[in-house]
């Protein structure tokens, strides 16, 4: 009870144990949804976009609670930079691959040159790989523009 | 001036009000939207892509440049705050 | 679709964004902005149109509602006029 008490006293203003708590369990659900939301698209309502934002949305909501490093250490700028990037290079890599393999621009059929699956699964599977190239760029972005926005650039205090 | 807001407001949701009574009804099936092109996307997707979902079918396969761009456009929006904002403390 | 409950929606809608740019304190506004965008969300949803309602409700109402709040952070809470 008294260490409950002393850091109590040392947390900042808005710093609340229960919230923090709270979220730290809540974040690796809401990861999981995030990922169920990019890869499930083919049968459910959501995809690529949808997933990508409710990833970025839990780094959101840890540097809400805590405080702008915390999200920091959990994913780094460097990596978030990198994420999002590969993002969009999976996208326009897919269809710069599917015109060298002999199809049109965004043809997903020609890519069964390289692994014959039969052109319509690859067509399928096309999608996937789009959607997860969205996702990831739609997360890096979105969790870059409330780490700039939030600490007016400085990335050290903020929110 | 606020008066003179108020009133171009008004006139302008009255002029589209009106614009929407020659809309076709909500979910009729001789609307023009319906009868070129959803057709085939809805009798042939399923057959040609594997995907039930027929919203992620034509955004990722059929309309697959639309949503190349989106990206595109997002990625470029996500860059130009980051080297607006983003200083470094030294 | 459902006339009368397109009816209430819409009409919740209309007050959320009368009350949104009536109220002087800009936090509060940003909240209100969120639940004229879960209502948006619900009239989609109710209208057949399931992916736009995903996307309405987590950007609309969870990514611009934190956006907004970190510029309201950043500036000032009041409301000039």
């Amino acid at each position: 009870m008294k260490l409950l008490q002393e850091r109590t006293e040392k947390q900042k203003f808005g710093e609340s144990l229960i919230i923090q708590t709270a979220v730290r369990m809540m974040v690796p659900f809401i990861q999981l949804f995030g990922l169920y939301v990019i890869v499930h698209g083919h049968y459910s309502p959501g995809g690529g976009f949808q997933g990508g934002v409710i990833l970025g949305a839990s780094f959101v909501l840890l540097a809400l609670a805590f405080d702008l490093r915390t999200s920091v250490r959990y994913m780094s700028e460097r990596v978030n930079n990198t994420l999002g990037n590969v993002g969009v290079l999976i996208y326009t890599g897919v269809a710069v691959l599917c015109a060298l393999f002999g199809g049109l621009f965004l043809d997903y059929s020609a890519l069964d040159a390289i692994i014959p699956l039969g052109p319509i699964a690859w067509r399928s599977f096309g999608i996937f790989l789009v959607e997860v190239g969205v996702g990831l760029a739609v997360m890096s972005i979105m969790v870059s523009l409330f780490w700039d926005l939030g600490s007016g650039g400085e990335m050290d205090e903020g929110l | 001036m606020k008066a003179l807001a108020l009133v171009a407001t008004l006139v302008t949701g009255a002029i589209l009000l009106y614009g929407t009574m020659d809309f076709p009804a909500f979910g009729d099936p001789n609307a023009p939207a319906a009868v070129h092109l959803s057709n085939n996307y809805i009798e042939q997707a399923v057959a040609e892509t594997h995907v039930p979902n027929l919203v992620t079918a034509v955004l990722g396969d059929y309309r697959g440049y639309d949503t190349m761009f989106e990206t595109v456009v997002i990625y470029c929006a996500g860059l130009a705050v980051v080297s607006v904002l983003r200083r470094s403390k030294s | 679709m459902i006339w009368d409950l397109d009816l209430l929606i819409l009409l919740l809608v209309v007050s959320c964004a009368l009350a949104a740019i009536t109220v002087k304190d800009l936090l509060s506004a940003t909240v209100i902005f969120g639940v004229y965008s879960f209502l948006m969300c619900l009239l989609w949803a109710e209208m057949g149109a399931v992916d736009v309602a995903f996307t309405e409700a987590t950007v609309g109402a969870g990514v611009s509602t934190v956006l907004f709040i970190a510029a309201i952070l950043h500036t000032s809470r009041r409301s000039k006029d």
